[in-house]
């Protein structure tokens, strides 16, 4: 036990704060933030989304850059990177998000082993340890499932299972329960406190969206807007503010501006008996594949009544909105809007119905103006600057008219989504989560509009939810799990119903019934973790800089995701493949099939020899015969002949008397090089027509050729373009798709959030790389063998020189245009931008300046050099000596080490340029 | 009516997207400035600096004089090698071309013995060995010549006779007298990037959307599939047309001092209408793709292959037949070939109807093929 355990019970901080500020771009995140959290307590951070909770717990862990103030974390400061290598075994984080750090193409033993392999630990100490904790967290049963067909709760006890893996002295939760169902909520925290209790000095730290949850926890911090509110422990504050629950105090501990508004007013709902139901559903299904989405769900909702549906994140309330917005179809089971079905192509119904989806789904780059502007033109509305009007002076958007949705703040985005809903005046709302996230009282406005709308104006509104507090609100509510409607009534009824004390309790009750029913389906708990715990504990490992260990980590872990990924893997076997054959047959520098036409004037044998040359060529194709120049000209403009010759009048008798003719060839010459070819091809079969001639007339060779030109085609006799172009490709191949595969892998993980594990595991950046790399070379030798293959037997290019040294020269080629790929993907946050980037960096230097089309020996200047830092040069000269000049090892020894030379600038270069933390 | 001011106001707002999204922004802005200058100012299509080298073993005033006769821009200044170096210069790539002038030459040519000069070419340099062979070939015939009967005319590859015969060809090249590479790569850049960026735009915009949840938000307003994909095919078309007429105008005119034959406004309209064409395969490919980076593996497998093939890189009467036959069914072959014929030589509407109406024709399949796929792809990202 290291000297951690003297933190618990005494007065010592796990972290503090001093002036600690952040902003990203003009934004600030935290303002002067002053802190000190106790050690070997449970603390909690509250307040809505976007008051810089994430962010506070990120400097903590170390994760992201501190900008400005101290931050000290487990006795020391962690702007210093000896301090943060040191104690970052001994941190745990488990960013926001479900699963954001784990890796969903990963099973839940692949996942944990993973990180145990991060930290050093060994195969035997790892197997027993995952198995301790899938035991304890009740995953057991699940171990070879893939992470990303877990339930919320069973992600978030997953990235709970990696987070302990170490045995961490300061465990750090950002929203570890949102959208995650109660009774997996309750497991969840029950949990945390058994591991509390077995490993007494860990201290642990969580933000949390959910103020009931937060009444468990020792010590909390209120947050608002980049700053501290108040800190103590809840009963404290509550006491301070004299309120009942946390969010009263909540609210209480706001400033007097942010108070006013609104108060909400729950008035009672009176349903019309005379009126047909709005919606109807009737044995509604929706499967994906054999995963059944929604299972055989029934409700009906009247006229003006608010309908919710209370559920964890993926239990089908989005997909049963989908299908009654006929987004989706209904496998089976029918649901009928307004008396009719629902049916995707009823343009009238749409105009009925407003729909608001999940996540903001407005045009971020657009104002509050021109959204509304934009729906109400789309719903081509009679008086729609009129009714904009009102709406922004309803929904309070005037001092916001002109702001970019992007920049508004989370509660007022919201409005501005529900304004766009409601634009063309629906008699049906149809709300998804539109308030998970929004502080209270930016969701007390928001609950009050929608009373508005339904008590004064009829507007039926169906809307879904995970927390309780709003359910509590509707008319009625349906319950839902995994699918299935466990209970439907008036919030009132359903916890009479069970005789609970309060909504989530009912709903716990229900859900526990549920699971009976199915005993496959949710996991029970095992007691049995006091016992298993004891030896758990094992003594930090050195830190050495490089482990080779980390490094198998992710070169196993990438291998597993690239194998069950089937479209990146294709494109990595198969694109390669397809491309090679179709630039393989399809390049040519070979110019033949050229069409002609002749205009000759002349007529008699001389000409017809002279014809003969062109007309026994190969290259040419003789097409109907030229009426006069205007059709040469015609025929060349249409591009029906490439050349046309015109033989003059009188040709065969100048020839025969020795006088001067010309013979006259036009030549198209839209494609330079094709024109200028034509023209050798013309002229060489002038030359031997002559020749031809003077041998009839009786003339030495010697006087018409005194010397004899010989062209000695060296490497390729036939002069046949495959044999350089098939070469070429293998070369631009191999550099194009390793270097995309290799930058989308590392900004995948930028772009999923796994990143955060390099940030705060042990791993260190070279490892990170090296590890990533190791498929990517493989499977770019993969690729070399196929294409090998492709050029032996599809295009029968020969191999002419060793196969050791092609062999040689591929790796360490392979290796350096992943590096490519990984010094691009540095600079890059989006997939599609390290997609695009990579291409264009590699393709203008791959085809302009590396030999494939013009040799490097004649380049100069800037291209030369553009060129030479170019690996291509080099694996070109290896490629095509090695497949058509048939050199060996000591030919191509200078190129294999300039290739060689790459590779440490590379990877140097990657690790330089990719951030330790997130900035 | 109600139609197309659905399909005005959401191209408008696509307009405001695309300005808002820089990766994009940049991509259209490097591809029709800097990527198409650097491609003319290539000289891939000309023999232009060739590297040489001789190996002189007469050392006579013929020898001294066809070596003489080798220039710049053709060919950088000739070096002198021993013979024993021959095999590792070529091996290694440092010269194209290799000449070697037997012992005795000049005497040999004098007597009427027609002696053998030897032209090493590096057959693997395709375009330079083929183009560089003929001239050197030309060139020494020529030098022979004059050296026999005393002239000293310089040498011209636009005309040339045979020695000792009163019969000249005269090769007259159309459109383009000087073969200049520019010319040519300089409008095939830009049609390159027209396909490139056309797909990916329209593609990008649609998964943009998908991704974002905006596409679910216009799909429950009474919008139809047809107005949308309208919608992303004019705003995105228009963002490219404006990109090719600025870069005709300003990179290829002004900066590459490129003149341009035929009709600009005819080739704006072929533009246009092939735009229409590949923004509508743009859409098609977004309905197939799940995510974003899938979009952009699929279409490297589609774009890379529409444009090597079309004929604006390597000549399209080299493909193997049932190649060429495929490619016509591509609509980058038939924007090649129009653009072609109306920028180098000046072809009227009279000409180029019938590609017009393929590229047309083969647009519209792809809009279907989008439309029906259109409702399904987003329930299935969803």
């Amino acid at each position: 036990m290291s000297e951690t355990g003297a933190f618990f019970g005494t007065r010592f901080n796990v972290a503090e704060l001093s002036d600690v500020s952040l902003r990203y771009g003009s934004t600030i995140v935290l303002d002067a933030i002053n802190l000190s959290i106790p050690a070997g307590c449970m603390s909690g951070l509250i307040g809505p989304d976007g008051v810089g909770k994430s962010s506070l717990l990120s400097l903590i862990a170390g994760a992201r850059r501190i900008q400005e103030g101290d931050v000290r974390a487990l006795g020391g400061d962690m702007s210093d990177r000896a301090h943060r290598a040191e104690v970052c075994p001994k941190i745990a984080y488990m960013p926001q998000g479900l699963g954001r750090n784990l890796y969903p193409d990963l099973s839940v033993g692949e996942n944990i082993d993973f990180f145990g392999r991060l930290f050093g630990q060994r195969a035997i100490d790892r197997a027993r340890r995952i198995s301790e904790l899938l035991r304890a967290t009740g995953l057991e049963p699940f171990r070879d499932r893939l992470a990303h067909k877990l339930s919320g709760g069973m992600k978030q006890k997953l990235g709970l299972c990696c987070a302990l893996i170490h045995d961490p002295d300061l465990l750090i939760l950002d929203e570890p329960t949102t959208g995650v169902d109660p009774l997996s909520r309750r497991q969840f925290w029950d949990l945390i406190d058994r591991m509390r209790e077995r490993r007494k000095g860990m201290s642990v730290l969580v933000a949390t969206a959910y103020m009931e949850e937060a009444e468990r926890f020792d010590w909390l911090v209120a947050m608002d807007a980049g700053r501290v509110l108040a800190t103590g422990a809840p009963a404290a504050l509550k006491a301070a503010t004299g309120a009942q629950t946390l969010e009263q105090c909540f609210i209480a501990l706001l400033p007097e501006a942010r108070r006013r508004g609104r108060k909400l007013v729950m008035t009672p709902w009176r349903p019309r008996a005379d009126e047909r139901p709005v919606i109807v559903a009737h044995g509604l299904t929706r499967c994906f594949g054999d995963f059944v989405a929604v299972d055989h769900v029934e409700f009906s909702i009247q006229r003006g009544e608010i309908f919710g549906f209370l559920g964890s994140n993926g239990c089908g309330k989005t997909t049963t909105m989908k299908m009654l917005t006929g987004l989706l179809p209904a496998t089976s089971g029918e649901a009928l809007l307004f008396g009719k079905p629902a049916d995707a192509s009823d343009i009238t119904a749409r105009a009925r119905v407003g729909y608001m989806s999940q996540s903001f789904s407005l045009y971020a780059e657009l104002t509050v103006r021109q959204n509304l502007a934009l729906h109400a033109r789309l719903f081509h509305l009679p008086r729609a600057s009129a009714r904009i009007a009102e709406l922004v002076a309803q929904f309070e958007l005037s001092s916001y008219i002109d702001q970019q949705a992007s920049d508004l703040p989370l509660g007022i985005r919201q409005r501005l989504s529900l304004a766009v809903a409601i634009v063309h005046e629906p008699e049906l709302l149809i709300l998804d989560e539109p308030t998970s996230g929004v502080d209270p009282i930016a969701r007390d406005q928001f609950w009050a509009l929608l009373f508005d709308l339904s008590r004064n104006q009829g507007v039926t509104i169906f809307i879904s939810t995970h927390f309780m507090n709003e359910a509590a609100r509707c008319d009625r509510i349906s319950l839902m799990d995994a699918g299935r409607v466990l209970a439907t009534g008036t919030p009132a009824a359903l916890v009479a119903a069970r005789g609970a004390p309060n909504l989530e309790e009912a709903f716990i009750a229900y859900l526990e019934e549920a699971a009976k029913a199915h005993e496959a389906g949710a996991p029970s708990f095992a007691q049995d973790i006091e016992a298993a715990g004891a030896d758990m504990m094992v003594e930090p490992r050195a830190r050495p800089w490089f482990s080779p260990r980390r490094l198998i980590a992710y070169a196993i872990r990438e291998s597993l995701e690239l194998i069950r990924d089937p479209i990146r893997l294709g494109f990595a076997l198969f694109g390669t493949v397809f491309l090679m054959s179709i630039f393989g047959m399809g390049i040519s520098t070979d110019v033949n099939n050229l069409t002609f036409a002749v205009l000759d004037r002349d007529v008699t044998t001389e000409s017809r020899l002279y014809l003969e040359q062109l007309r026994g060529s190969r290259y040419f194709l003789e097409r109907p015969a030229l009426k006069d120049q205007a059709d040469l000209e015609k025929r060349l403009l249409s591009g029906d002949i490439k050349a046309g010759i015109e033989i003059p009048p009188n040709f065969g008798r100048d020839i025969k008397k020795g006088l001067p003719a010309t013979v006259g060839a036009w030549v198209d010459g839209a494609m330079p090089f094709r024109a200028e070819t034509i023209r050798g091809y013309l002229q060489g079969a002038h030359q031997q027509a002559l020749l031809d001639f003077a041998r009839r007339n009786g003339q030495s060779a010697a006087t018409v050729e005194p010397a004899v030109i010989e062209i000695r085609f060296r490497y390729n006799q036939d002069f046949d373009s495959v044999y350089a172009i098939v070469p070429g490709t293998i070369a631009l191949l191999l550099v194009l798709i390793p270097a995309i595969l290799m930058a989308l892998a590392v900004v995948r993980e930028k772009e999923l959030g796994s990143i955060t594990n390099l940030y705060v595991t042990p791993v260190t950046r070279l490892e990170f790389l090296l590890g990533k790399q190791i498929p990517y070379v493989i499977t770019g030798m993969a690729n070399f063998i196929l294409l090998c293959l492709i050029a032996l037997f599809l295009f029968n290019v020969p191999l002419k020189g060793g196969f050791a040294t092609l062999l040689l020269g591929t790796f360490l080629y392979v290796f350096a245009t992943t590096g490519i790929g990984m010094v691009i993907s540095t600079f890059c946050r989006t997939q599609i931008a390290a997609l695009f980037g990579t291409a264009i960096l590699t393709i203008l230097p791959a085809t302009q300046f590396s030999g494939m089309l013009t040799p490097v020996s004649s380049l100069t200047g800037a291209p030369a050099l553009m060129g030479r830092g170019f690996p291509m040069v080099y694996y070109l000269r290896i490629t095509v000596g090695t497949f058509t000049k048939s050199l060996g090892f000591w030919d191509l020894s200078f190129n294999l080490l300039a290739l060689l030379i790459f590779i440490p600038i590379l990877t140097a270069l990657s690790v330089a340029l990719l951030r330790p933390q997130e900035t | 009516m109600r139609k197309l001011q659905n399909i005005f106001w959401l191209g408008a707002k696509e307009l405001r997207t695309f300005f808002h999204d820089y990766v994009l922004l940049g991509l259209v802005i490097y591809s029709f400035s800097f990527a198409v200058y650097v491609q003319a100012s290539s000289s891939s299509q000309e023999l232009h600096n060739a590297s040489i080298a001789f190996v002189d073993e007469d050392h006579s005033p013929l020898s001294r004089r066809l070596i003489g006769a080798l220039l710049p821009p053709f060919f950088k200044p000739p070096v002198a090698i021993a013979e024993r170096d021959i095999d590792h210069a070529m091996d290694i790539a440092a010269y194209t071309f290799v000449i070697v002038i037997p012992p005795h030459f000049a005497r040999d040519v004098v007597a009427g013995r027609s002696p053998a000069l030897q032209v090493n070419v590096d057959a693997t340099a395709m375009v330079q060995a083929g183009l560089g062979s003929s001239y050197l070939q030309q060139i020494f015939t020529s030098e022979i010549g004059n050296y026999l009967t005393g002239t000293d005319a310089a040498f011209a590859p636009q005309r040339q006779g045979a020695l000792g015969s009163p019969i000249d060809l005269a090769v007259r090249i159309a459109f383009n007298p000087n073969a200049t590479t520019a010319w040519f790569t300089s409008v095939m850049g830009i049609i390159n990037s027209v396909t490139m960026l056309a797909i990916i735009l329209a593609g990008a915009a649609v998964v943009r959307e998908r991704e974002h949840g905006t596409m679910d938000h216009l799909l429950v307003m009474p919008l139809t599939p047809f107005e949308i994909a309208m919608s992303k095919i004019w705003a995105n078309g228009l963002v490219i047309t404006a990109a090719v007429g600025f870069s005709l105008a300003v990179v290829v005119r002004q900066l590459l001092g490129i003149p341009i034959a035929g009709s600009v406004l005819l080739f704006m309209c072929g533009v246009a209408l092939y735009l229409f064409f590949a923004t509508a395969i743009g859409v098609f490919l977004a309905t197939i793709a799940r995510s974003m980076p899938q979009l952009g593996l699929l279409y490297l497998l589609v774009a890379m292959p529409m444009n090597l093939l079309s004929g604006s890189n390597t000549p399209l009467e080299s493909m193997p037949p049932a190649l060429r036959t495929v490619m016509f069914a591509s609509p980058s072959t038939h924007f090649v070939s129009f653009a072609q014929a109306i920028l180098y030589r000046g072809a009227g509407f009279a000409v180029v109807w019938p590609e017009f109406l393929a590229v047309g024709l083969i647009g519209c399949c792809f809009l279907a093929l989008a439309l029906m796929r259109f409702r399904g792809s987003v329930v299935q990202a969803g």
